[in-house]
């Protein structure tokens, strides 16, 4: 082939101007970061201020000395009246009642999703549609009564109370969550498994299960990250003696009299934030994953 | 009608290079075929040709005017994209008016254009329907009509017929060379089907690995592949290959398979020098060699055939030489006995010879 | 064809469903109406009393405020997330650096309850605590953000807290219906030199149609649940000034013992929600079931 040789004028990659709207864009994602940055800032600074530093400099000053005796302070010797054991007992009884809840729950979602996405039960329908109404109803229209069944069966203010109702309002998106999945699969493969004798429970353990792995995941992060973070049925469920941790953290930093010790406060704060915070972070996309597969579409 | 010219155009992502040093000169008005296989560079050359990515090195010229720093939109060209790229939820007419309605143009110039393109893609009845209420081939005249009411000197083409099937492809193909004809328009058109590369093309650049291997016109590709990767590109069934050495015998070149037989190269047009028993490899296109002697098919070898495939016009006999896989494409009727070796005759001008690197002889 | 026999396991297998949709959400459901046509008040009593309670409920000044700030967040805090998150999306989807930062920092305040974001929402609006203190402690002595605390401001502070929740997941629901649109609609858009923010406006914003709905649905069942994130922040203050529906329903179940209004509140809610959803439910369901033609 011929030689050529680059004549004058432009040539190569075009000069990068740093233009007024790529400034633009960056000061918005910067000043809109810091927005959604600051309360965590705020919460982490003051848990490890000493009080005077707090009534000195408000806020958002750094800390001069950081102490770390507000965490220890907020998570064992805090007190909520006259009770002073901190914020862990709130802690471990979320765990109670975490644990058997997003189990529970994800089993009869996937179970529910499961069958009605792949056996033609009469009513399915009606079902479906009726778990859906249920995902969007105010949960004030269904607690009265729940408290009064909970009194009459003896059930109030104990962990199986606050399991049963995190089922009863999980059941929507999690049978949502698999029955868009399970759309997903092959319906041969099924009837494949059907053919070769499987039933009802055995098709459902053996097979369908073992491949809901992903929806799993999202399903145990989207039931820890909700079942943590509630308030309205530990509150009115629990009772005196099951609080979780979001109503103990109220009742904490509930203003009594005396000085408030805001970096007792913010350190049970982050402290609650913790374990869906956790799971955010760990988990990246999948979170992401969760709130498309949760976003009820069909 | 603009000529474009490519001068020592580099591409790399981070550190892959993607095109190597590439010189390219297209005439005004000529229709070029960029045509190889997945991933070889060709959508990332057209790209660059429109704009669409930042060059790593080397300039891009269009109607003479140095285009390298210019938006896509300021290179006098327009893009035909294989997934259509259709504005959603515009009407056809929408899409095609779009471009020229937000650059200010006026309303009864707009209106002109969108009713020539319509007219020259006899979309005229489609003009109020969404891209969503299109076929395929509907989709790819809107989209063509979409570059066209640019009145762009350059037209680009990305593969714009691989998502129809067989019969639209070919429909739209003829479409394709009637436009350029009526047109004029340079047309620079990237495809890995060798078909439409070899209809539709003035010139084709068969491009592997971010270069272009060889620019030639679709016979000269066909007739005189310069390497082994272009004869094995084009051409289907693909060229027989067969290994063997030069040799000298009488004072003339012949050249000796390694699985027995032998044939003359009286005629042969060599493109380099060769010596005595230099290994090469033989190339016979299915339909360079027949079942009977003529003239010029001089030439014999004794290939087994197995199997034959009647196409319709023609047959395919597809079996072995020497133990390397042999095909030959007959037109006559008679069916030659199956499963004994037979002689075939070749003629020593038509065939290709490569040299061990794969390069021509 | 021959009737399939009924296979008992399905309906072992949806049973927990079923008895959860019959009693827990119908019969509940049912319970909570009947008792809001009754004259009860600190117990159920089953004397009927027709519609009286409704017509003292729309007399309630204290439930007209809540509605009224129930309607004024929704529209602003699904308003001005949807704004903020789309234009997110839209200024991280330029190819910025950083990007999984960036995604990170803006979406991790929908992990937090809206009981941790209350509280620090509060502290930081706080005037003797917060933003205004320390900007006085600047030397600015007459600076003022106290909007917590003023009786015509303080739902501006629920719908910033509320913003600062969501604005993440709308971010999150554009940007991956952003990596969704075909690149080659970018190119041609460029070829055709329509300037990006036209391209926004015009193509990009009717194409991400089902993207803004999911995401209105799932900030307006934020809204109607509404409950929590009042409770902390502002209590429902100053006086009854913050209000919602849900927490009026709550007080008057379990404060003040009014169990009649606080039916008839919440069967308000439930028709009002019912009468926005089930259209929609239907459309996105139901009618989809049918091939399209
Ligand atoms: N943005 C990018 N970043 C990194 N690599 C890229 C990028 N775009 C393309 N490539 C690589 O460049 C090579 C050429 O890509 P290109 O799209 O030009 O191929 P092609 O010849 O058009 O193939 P096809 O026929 O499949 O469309 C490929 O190996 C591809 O992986
Ligand atoms: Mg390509």
């Amino acid at each position: 082939m011929t030689t050529h040789h680059t004549s004058e004028g432009p040539s190569g990659p075009a000069p990068r101007r740093i233009g007024p709207a790529r400034l633009g864009i960056y000061a918005f994602l910067l000043i809109s970061a810091l927005f959604f940055l600051l309360p965590l800032y705020v919460m982490l600074v003051t848990s490890v201020k000493p009080m005077a530093e707090i009534r000195e400099g408000g806020l958002f000053a750094l800390p001069s000395a950081v102490t770390f005796e507000p965490w220890i302070r907020a998570w064992s010797s805090a007190c909520t009246g006259l009770d002073c054991r901190g914020i862990s007992p709130g802690f471990w009884i979320s765990v109670k009642i975490l644990i058997p809840s997003v189990i529970a729950s994800i089993l009869i979602g996937a179970i529910t999703g499961y069958a009605l996405s792949f056996w033609r039960a009469r009513g399915a329908n009606l079902l479906f549609a009726a778990l859906l109404l249920g995902a969007f109803l105010p949960y004030q229209v269904f607690i009265y009564p729940l408290v009064r069944i909970y009194s009459a069966t003896g059930l109030f203010s104990t962990i199986y109370a606050l399991v049963l109702t995190h089922v009863i309002f999980g059941l929507p998106v999690m049978t949502l969550l698999f029955r868009n999945y399970y759309a997903g699969i092959p319906i041969d493969l099924f009837k494949a498994a059907r053919v070769d004798g499987g039933k009802f429970f055995s098709i459902f353990f053996r097979l369908m299960l073992p491949m809901s792995i992903p929806m799993l995941v999202v399903a145990v992060i989207l039931q820890v990250t909700g079942i943590w973070n509630d308030f309205i049925m530990g509150l009115t469920f629990g009772g005196l003696a099951n609080r979780p941790m979001t109503v103990q953290l109220t009742n904490l930093v509930a203003p009594t009299e005396g000085e408030i010790a805001y970096n007792v406060n913010m350190a049970a704060t982050i402290m609650t934030a913790a374990v869906p915070l956790i799971i955010y972070f760990i988990s990246g996309r999948w979170f992401v994953r969760g709130i498309a597969a949760g976003a009820v579409k069909g | 009608m603009s000529s474009v010219s490519l001068r020592n155009l580099k591409i790399s992502f981070g550190a892959v290079n993607v095109l190597e040093t590439l010189n390219l000169e297209v005439a005004e008005g000529e229709f070029i075929v960029l045509l190889g296989p997945s991933g070889c560079g060709k959508s990332t050359l057209l790209n660059a040709i429109a704009g669409l990515l930042d060059l790593t090195e080397g300039q891009v010229f269009i109607g003479g005017r140095n285009v390298t720093w210019a938006e896509p939109s300021e290179r006098g060209i327009g893009m035909v994209f294989q997934s259509y790229a259709l504005y959603p939820r515009l009407t056809v007419e929408g899409n095609l008016s779009f471009g020229l309605k937000m650059s200010g143009m006026p309303k009864a110039e707009i209106a002109r254009r969108v009713a020539d393109a319509a007219r020259i893609l006899q979309i005229e009845p489609l003009m109020k329907r969404q891209p969503a209420q299109l076929s395929g081939g509907q989709r790819q005249r809107v989209a063509i009509g979409r570059a066209l009411v640019r009145n762009a000197s350059v037209l680009l083409f990305d593969e714009p017929l691989s998502n129809l099937d067989a019969k639209l492809r070919t429909e739209l193909r003829v479409e394709i060379k009637r436009l350029h004809k009526a047109l004029g328009s340079t047309m620079i058109f990237v495809t890995h089907d060798q078909v439409e590369a070899l209809t539709l093309a003035d010139r084709i650049a068969v491009m592997h690995k971010g270069v272009i291997r060889q620019l030639a016109s679709p016979k000269e590709i066909y007739q005189r592949p310069v390497d082994r990767f272009v004869a094995s590109f084009v051409g289907s069934p693909q060229m027989n290959f067969l290994s063997g050495r030069i040799v000298r015998r009488d004072e003339a070149l012949a050249f000796r398979l390694d699985g027995g037989g032998e044939i003359g190269l009286n005629g042969y047009d060599f493109t380099h020098p060769v010596s005595d028993g230099q290994v090469a490899t033989l190339g016979i296109r299915p339909e360079q060699a027949q079942l009977q002697p003529s003239p010029q098919h001089t030439e014999s070898l004794e290939p087994t055939f197995t199997i034959d495939e009647p196409m319709g016009p023609d047959t395919l006999l597809w079996g072995t030489l020497g133990g390397e896989t042999f095909s030959l494409r007959t037109t006559s009727d008679h069916t030659p006995n199956l499963g004994t070796a037979m002689p075939i005759y070749v003629n020593p001008a038509q065939v290709s010879l490569f040299d061990a690197a794969g390069e021509r002889l | 064809m021959k009737q399939r026999p009924i296979r008992w396991s399905v309906y072992v297998g949806l049973m927990p469903a079923i008895l959860i949709v019959v009693f827990a959400y119908l019969g509940t459901m049912i319970w909570t109406v009947g008792i809001s046509f009754t004259d009860s008040r600190m117990l159920p009593a089953a004397r009927f009393a027709g519609v009286n309670q409704y017509i003292r409920l729309f007399a309630t000044d204290r439930w007209l405020t809540s509605i009224q700030n129930m309607v004024m967040f929704g529209v602003l805090m699904i308003g001005i997330s949807l704004v903020l998150g789309f234009l997110l999306a839209v200024a991280i989807d330029q190819r910025v650096r950083a990007e999984g930062v960036l995604r990170t920092v803006i979406l991790y305040p929908y992990a937090m309850s809206f009981i941790v974001t209350g509280l620090v929402w509060q502290w930081i609006l706080n005037p003797t605590l917060g933003i205004e203190k320390t900007v006085r402690g600047w030397g600015f002595e007459s600076f003022r953000f106290d909007w917590i605390v003023g009786q015509d401001t303080a739902i501006y502070c629920v719908v910033l807290a509320g913003v600062w929740h969501a604005a993440g997941l709308v971010m999150a629901i554009m940007l991956a219906g952003l990596r969704g649109i075909d690149p080659d609609l970018w190119k041609a858009s460029r070829i055709d030199g329509i300037k990006p923010w036209r391209f926004y406006l015009h193509i990009v914003i009717p194409v991400l149609r089902p993207s803004f709905i999911s995401a209105t649905v799932l900030l307006s069942l934020g809204v109607v649940k509404l409950y929590d994130l009042v409770l902390v922040l502002t209590g429902g203050g100053p006086g009854f000034s913050s209000d919602v529906p849900a927490k009026f329903v709550m007080d008057y179940l379990f404060q003040r013992q009014n169990i009649g209004l606080a039916t008839a509140a919440a069967t308000t809610l439930l028709v009002t929600v019912l009468c926005v959803l089930t259209p929609w439910l239907y459309a996105e369901y139901f009618r989809r079931q049918t091939p399209k033609g």
